[in-house]
């Protein structure tokens, strides 16, 4: 299948061509020409997968593929192409014998067959791979002239002209975009125009490199390739503390961090020495993954998901290897086995993680006096509480009070015997269900009144008194203890009686009610004038609805205390019912908890009623104060602390020295970092299946083939050795990678157009001398990222025009060979960028949290757990860089999306360049682009001198930077007549257009005036050669 | 009457009418509105052919059965055991431990390390049309049961929603792989003059168990962004961004796009650069989409009888809507139709829970299934009805089931498929799929085949890989097949 990727074979036919008219006899070039052929038809069967091979017959090692087969035949006799098996079988017309076999959809041309045969004449000579091969520095004059050098020498061998260089204006908007991703200003041009001096342009190129947006525009391509998001990807889809590792990306590339520091901080900066927050921040990148807080999700899968992600990161961050297939099979066509993929897992093993649920808060990143002011504040809160802890010798005798009413309490409430009832039912259809501790918990069906009848066997013998406790629950609004929305209840009448079989039932009545608290607000209509104890005793002769009630203090326990007239007998067989009334009839005010005690002795209810503390510090009353240990003694003196009057201020110090430290934290940023832990066992999942746990073991190991040549040190590895390999100079691969990529940045595709592939499936580069030189000065400058960057612009190639005759377009179609230069649509957050730029609106500032541009209400109407609402940012947060834009996974903001911003669930190299009717829509319709055009035209209104023409003329070199063509010139004007005349005719329409968007326009410009020329701003900002870098 | 059979009576007395005026009302569509409304962009009625993605699948591999697929996904996993698996064992069982012997092995999600208890089916079954058994809350689709090929042995490899949701519309667990309904408009292109291929439409439950669900779950993953899902809304825009700004009407917009089309028509002469020729194109079918879409969601000119028949009304952002709105979408050549019903995670109250589901559904899709017949679309439509997994049959919590893929029910109608058959079993208590078990692969290989595609066939290079739907695997289910 090539319908995306037709360069394959243009480019073989095209590097044949250029074989063709370079050599007498065309020789063929193993890398160049055979191997993809043998990669992408014969090795799923014949390759590097040793469970797949078929007729013992492997092609990607020569030795292997020379020797007999299972068959006894050999697939190659190197210069005997008629006594090559292989020969045979692709040019078979029996389509058993057929290679490759009908059934694989795979087929190979007549070209192609004659390829591999004249290869097999050849001697059947084999390379390595291209991308294993450590790069050697070719031969090429030193820096500035190496890279033309490189291109021009394949040109001049296919005879094939190079355009000129440029425009002023071409380059000057070529550089802005590709190195600051900001369009320049006019005077930016006119100044480089004028510049006849022969360094303007590298004074150009310094002169922007030094520029803060520098390290914004890079940290684009780093975001994408690393899956830099703000939320967790997985499910609910949550947010997460991450952005201060964007700000590190950006100040890598602005501060010119060697790379070689930059790839150490992000994979092992938490096990380098001294570690700082910067080395913190940048290992980040080890919790840039998907995660989950999916209920149900079960860890060991997860912890499969995680370690596959993190393998998939390596190869396309630094590799530039499609690893994933190796989660459950050995990889068909490179080297790298699924031993290899768990193995490279292992590294990370250690990286101390939740695996299900909610990331941590993260560790705080401040700056100095963040830091300081920090310190401060805690030191603070440290000196309040000790002096808070200290002795408190003046208050022993208002602690000896607050020891003695407790144990009356507890005494008192030794003398109720809980009791669960035999059965609890609801008149109301509630469901009431008996708890471990006795208690009655309601839930489901919640009537205006209900009255509860508990039935019990288990009364004493001699009944003085009823106790009803209140207890609040989490299941119950506002914790209860009531049902309804405020917690409270109004019991408007106790009826108790006692059942015994073939007697009349005995009525109780009740001479006593106390209770903890009672209600006195809400109380005007009330016979009371408030929510008594005794109006639950008074057989309602004041009318149904008074009762005890508790507010305000709804969500704690409290106590109703019921003494009997006279103390009742009960016979065993004997059954108490009793009855709560709750038919106050307003709003659900019935009882959600509640506990019934039981007591003999007239004494329980002849006291004030009292609530006993909790049962730890009752067990610890308990106890003879001097058998108490420090522990319990302590435990006792913070409960009295926290309650003791005579504290009240010292409590208030301590909350608000609290609080201040708290307030503090939460104003500060914060980032998951990496963390040490206890390593995870990392076993060979078969077949990627983690529910297998009886694969081998596996410690933290280089990939075997891929680090053939390099010595890692023999002791258990750790991140900071798999560094080590990455950057070491046996290591073929990383320099190329990151090469690779740099130069789609500044030409549109990579040398080898694959970015994330540079193994046997992907591309051979188009000019690999050049792709080497680049890698092996990449080390050799110190991994000097700018200086790089400052070569590649500075040279020739780079500064060719766009424009180029079709003849030379039909021969090298897709630009491999750099006779031209690339012209491409800009990058989603770079179309805001330029748009926000032009209108003025942008706001320059580098770094902070993620920003939240307008978006369409309802966008986020399927993320769940919890729902979300979507709150724009205000004032200066909406005129941010499209890079700050909060990064919803499952949901990127919809412009952003609509122009190809990849979702950052995986590693992203790339990036599709798609032209779809969206983008029209996002550009006409989104307000952030109206907001846009309107500010754009107030500053045409503004600052553009004279008449409709002059102004046109102006807008359009602030668009473009340059001068519109007369044609131009006519449909502009054109466009803001016909509006004009149509909004004056229409104001309300006009006046409602320019209400788009925070940004109100100054007073005073007519409204029908300033729609007419935000259309105009609109069609410039709409332009195709506005969004375009060329 | 029953609203099928009131539905068929009045569409049979209307029959001669209604064709004429359905051929009438696709002969004044949309792009013919377009162009009345701005005589200036006449060239913009007819996108040039180069535009029009002709899908590379060409021709197509087998004879097609079916042209268009309309997808119901319900959201969150529907219980098979109170819908379209009758268990009389599993109701014997009920409240008896869960014999090791059917659970030992398999993936548990949040009942682990719990004890597993039988929980037989909650709602009676009975046998409907060609005596083919299911849950008596779906009395419509039984009434239609002739029309459908009901599988009951289908089963996952994912067991949370996110991944499962991944696979079973991607083939892959794994975030960036391109939904089926990418692949399909990627293989076949699409009819549609002025719609995406591919639109997804959404709708809740009233149980509130509202399952997240990601727009990659529509994502056209390593494919171009053209083939992307269109998440067509029912509140607000329908398209993202489809409005003109406030204050501008459709006469000033267009004056803004000519303009824009002239300026780049202008600067392509200068610089001979085809991507203009697409931008171009681009906003003229922007521009028609917005004069479309909007006529295409209002669904209060369809007749009474027709809103009767599905049970909603305009604007209800109900499924029912939805399924009215995706016949709509089907007549004006959209190639795939996916509608998300969510509410279908029923960890508790798994009784309450379906019997609201079967409110929300049986009429709608008897009435899609209905209202296709009658237009004679439902033979080159196919149509799926699938969760992204099942549930347990042992109970979670006393009254509702856990997430479950060992097996579980989908159901296919129309374009190509078995009408009145069942195809494959669970075991005696509705765990595992035993006779003819399929997994999501196959489904997928069958849906490519009864739309004319082999499976294998239509892949695309991606990391080194001929990627495809269906992975490495994938059988086609000829028993599924008419």
């Amino acid at each position: 299948m090539s319908v995306f990727n037709p360069s394959r074979c243009l480019l073989a036919a095209l590097a044949l061509a250029i074989s063709v008219t370079a050599f007498a006899a065309p020789a063929v070039d193993f890398n160049r020409d055979v191997r993809p052929l043998l990669s992408d038809n014969c090795f799923a069967c014949h390759g590097p997968d040793t469970a797949k091979i078929k007729g013992g017959l492997r092609l990607d090692l020569r030795d292997a593929a020379l020797a007999p087969a299972k068959s006894g035949k050999k697939a190659i006799v190197p210069g005997k192409p008629n006594d090559s098996e292989l020969v045979r079988r692709i040019h078979s017309t029996d389509a058993d014998d057929l290679m490759p076999p009908p059934e694989t959809h795979k087929s190979l041309t007549a070209v192609q067959r004659e390829l591999l045969a004249r290869w097999i004449e050849q001697g059947a000579v084999y390379q390595g791979h291209w991308a294993y091969q450590v790069p050697v520095r070719p031969s090429a004059p030193n820096p500035p002239l190496a890279i033309d050098h490189l291109i021009n020498q394949p040109l001049k061998a296919a005879g094939i002209q190079p355009v000129p260089e440029a425009s002023r204006r071409d380059l000057a908007r070529r550089l802005h975009l590709d190195l600051l991703g900001l369009p320049p200003s006019p005077k930016d041009v006119e100044e480089f125009a004028s510049d006849t001096s022969p360094d303007a342009y590298p004074r150009l190129v310094e002169r922007i490199l030094a520029s803060p947006h520098f390290g914004e525009r890079m940290a684009i391509g780093w975001l994408d390739v690393v899956r830099f998001a703000d939320t967790i990807g997985y499910h609910s889809d949550n947010p997460r503390n991450i952005w201060p590792y964007r700000d590190y990306v950006i100040r890598a590339f602005n501060g010119n961090k060697p790379f070689d520091v930059f790839t150490r901080e992000q994979l092992a900066g938490d096990l380098l020495p001294n570690a700082g927050t910067e080395q913190l921040v940048g290992s980040a990148f080890n919790r840039l993954l998907l995660t989950t807080e999916e209920g149900g999700a079960q860890p060991k899968d997860y912890e499969a998901r995680y370690l596959t992600d993190r393998v998939r990161a390596v190869g396309a961050v630094w590799l530039g290897q499609t690893t994933g297939c190796a989660q459950c099979h050995d990889h068909k066509f490179d080297p790298f086995s699924t031993r290899d993929f768990y193995a490279l897992g292992a590294f990370f093993a250690d990286v101390k993680e939740a695996i299900i649920g909610r990331r941590e808060d993260g560790m705080f990143v401040t700056d100095n006096q963040q830091a300081a002011e920090l310190q401060r504040r805690r030191e603070v809160l440290k000196g309040v509480q000790a002096l808070y802890d200290g002795p408190q010798p003046a208050l022993a005798d208002a602690f000896s009070r607050w020891e003695r009413l407790l144990s009356d309490a507890i005494a008192m409430d030794d003398r109720w015997t809980r009791m669960a009832p035999e059965s609890a039912a609801s008149s109301g259809d509630a469901t009431l269900k008996v708890q471990p501790d006795r208690s009655v918990l309601a839930s489901g069906k919640k009537p205006d009144t209900d009255t509860y009848t508990l039935r019990f066997t288990n009364a004493p013998a001699q009944l003085a008194g009823l106790r009803i406790e209140v207890l609040p629950d989490d299941s119950l609004p506002s914790k209860g203890p009531g049902r309804a929305g405020n917690g409270n209840f109004v019991l408007t009448e106790v009826v108790a009686r006692v059942e015994r079989a073939g007697a009349p039932p005995r009525t109780l009545s009740f001479s006593i009610a106390r209770a903890t608290h009672e209600q006195t607000t809400f109380a005007e209509n009330n016979p009371y004038r408030a929510w008594t104890p005794a109006s639950a005793i008074d057989q309602d002769t004041m009318g149904s609805s008074p009762g005890w009630a508790v507010l305000p203090d709804a969500g704690k326990p409290h106590q109703l205390l019921l003494g009997l007239a006279r103390p009742a007998q009960l016979a065993p067989g004997d059954v108490l019912v009793v009855e709560l009334q709750q038919r106050h009839g307003n709003g659900a005010h019935t009882l959600g908890k509640f506990r019934v005690s039981a007591a003999s002795n007239p004494d329980a209810v002849a006291s004030p009623a009292a609530l006993p503390p909790p049962t730890e510090l009752a067990d610890v009353l308990r106890i003879a104060p001097s058998q108490r240990d420090d522990a319990q003694r302590k435990r006792l003196m913070d409960a009295f602390k926290k309650q003791a009057p005579e504290l009240a201020s010292s409590r208030a110090l301590l909350d608000d020295a609290r609080k201040s430290v708290a307030d503090y934290e939460a104003s500060l940023p914060r980032c998951i970092v990496t963390e040490r832990g206890e390593p995870r066992t990392v076993r060979v999942l078969p077949r990627g299946n983690w529910m297998v746990e009886t694969g081998d073991v596996m410690q933290p190991t280089l990939p075997v083939a891929l680090s053939s040549g390099y010595k890692a040190p023999p002791r258990k590895l750790n991140r900071l050795d798999l560094d080590d390999w990455l950057l070491a100079p046996e290591n073929p691969l990383t320099t190329r990678v990151v090469m690779n990529r740099l130069w789609k940045q500044f030409f549109g595709a990579g040398l080898s157009k694959v970015l994330d592939d540079l193994g046997a499936q992907g591309e051979p580069p188009s000019n690999p001398a050049l792709l080497d030189w680049l890698a092996c000065e990449f080390r050799d400058s110190g991994w000097n990222m700018k200086h790089m960057v400052r070569l590649i612009v500075n040279s020739q190639a780079y500064r060719r025009s766009s424009v180029a005759p079709r003849n030379l377009v039909a021969r090298d179609p897709d630009n491999r060979l750099f006779a031209r230069q690339s012209r491409w649509r800009i990058d989603a957050e770079l179309v805001r960028d330029n748009a926000l730029a032009l209108a003025g609106l942008l706001v320059r500032d580098v770094g902070g949290p993620s920003v939240r541009p307008y978006q369409p209400d309802g966008y986020w109407e399927n993320l769940n757990f919890p729902q979300r609402g979507y709150d724009a940012s205000n004032g200066p947060g909406q005129y941010r860089r499209g890079l700050y834009t909060w990064w919803q996974r499952s949901f990127v903001h919809p412009s952003m999306l609509a122009f190809d911003a990849p979702t950052r669930e995986e590693c992203a190299a790339d990036r599709s360049r798609s032209n779809i009717p969206q983008q029209a829509l996002v550009l006409l319709n989104d307000p952030s682009y109206v907001e846009a055009a309107k500010a754009f035209a107030a500053r045409i209104l503004r600052d553009a001198p004279g008449d409709d023409v002059a102004r046109i003329r102006w807008a359009w070199n602030q668009a473009l930077q340059r001068q519109p063509s007369a044609a131009e010139l006519e449909t502009l004007s054109s466009l803001l007549q016909r509006q004009r005349a149509d909004y004056r005719a229409d104001t309300e329409s006009a006046r409602a257009f320019v209400a788009t968007g925070q940004w109100k326009a100054p007073a005073g410009i007519d409204p029908a005036d300033l729609a007419a020329w935000t259309d105009v701003a609109r069609a410039l900002l709409n332009l195709h050669e506005t969004i375009t870098r060329s | 009457m029953d609203p099928r059979t009131e539905f068929l009576v009045a569409h049979a007395q209307n029959q001669t009418r209604r064709v004429f005026l359905g051929r009438a009302s696709q002969g004044v569509g949309a792009l013919a509105l377009a162009s009345l409304l701005r005589p200036g962009l006449i060239h913009a009625a007819a996108p040039a052919p180069k535009d029009r993605w002709p899908g590379v699948v060409q021709p197509h591999h087998f004879a097609p059965k079916a042209k268009r697929v309309i997808w119901m996904s319900m959201a969150g996993g529907p219980s098979h055991l109170e819908t379209w698996d009758p268990k009389p064992k599993l109701a014997e069982m009920h409240g008896k431990p869960m014999p090791e012997s059917f659970t030992k092995g398999k993936q548990i999600a949040q009942l682990q390390g719990q004890k597993l208890t039988c929980y037989g089916p909650q709602i009676p079954f009975k046998a409907f049309k060609n005596g083919i058994e299911i849950c008596s809350l779906f009395p419509h689709v039984g009434s239609v049961l002739d029309r459908i090929c009901l599988v009951r042995s289908m089963t996952s490899e994912a067991i949370n929603h996110d991944p499962a949701h991944m696979f079973m519309n991607t083939g892959s667990q794994i975030a960036g792989r391109p939904s089926m309904g990418s692949w399909v408009t990627y293989g076949l292109g699409t009819e549609a003059q002025d719609l995406p291929g591919f639109v997804v439409l959404t709708s809740l439950g009233r149980g509130g168990q509202n399952q997240p669900i990601a727009a990659r779950q529509w994502a056209s993953g390593f494919l171009p962004s053209r083939f992307q899902g269109v998440h067509l809304r029912g509140k607000g825009d329908p398209v993202l961004y489809l409005g003109n700004p406030p204050g501008v009407s459709r006469d000033r917009q267009g004056r803004v796009i000519e303009a824009v089309n002239s300026l780049n028509a202008q600067h392509d002469a200068v610089v001979d650069d085809p991507e203009i020729g697409a931008r171009i194109t681009q906003y003229e079918m922007a521009f028609q989409m917005q004069a479309s879409v909007p006529g295409l969601m209002d669904v209060s000119a369809e007749p009474a009888k027709t809103l009767e028949l599905y049970g909603c009304k305009p604007g209800d952002g109900s499924f029912a809507s939805n399924c009215l709105l995706a016949r709509r979408l089907a007549e004006r050549g959209v190639r795939f139709i996916q509608l998300y019903h969510k509410d279908w995670d029923h960890h508790g109250g798994v009784k309450q829970g379906v019997e609201f589901k079967a409110q929300e559904i049986d009429r709608a899709c008897m009435a899609l299934i209905t209202d296709l017949e009658q237009r004679d679309m439902l033979r080159d439509t196919l149509l799926v009805w699938a969760g992204e997994f099942g549930r347990t049959p042992m109970s979670q919590g006393g009254d509702g089931r856990d997430h479950h893929n060992a097996g579980f029910s989908v159901w296919l109608a129309g374009g190509g498929v078995r009408g009145g058959s069942v195809y494959g079993a669970t075991d005696e208590l509705g765990y595992s799929a035993v006779e003819n078990p399929i997994d999501v692969h196959d489904l997928h290989a069958t849906l490519l085949r009864l739309l004319g595609i082999e499976h294998t066939r239509l892949s695309v290079k991606f990391q080194g890989l001929d990627a495809r739907l269906t992975g490495i695997a994938g059988r086609v289910i000829p028993d599924i097949m008419a």
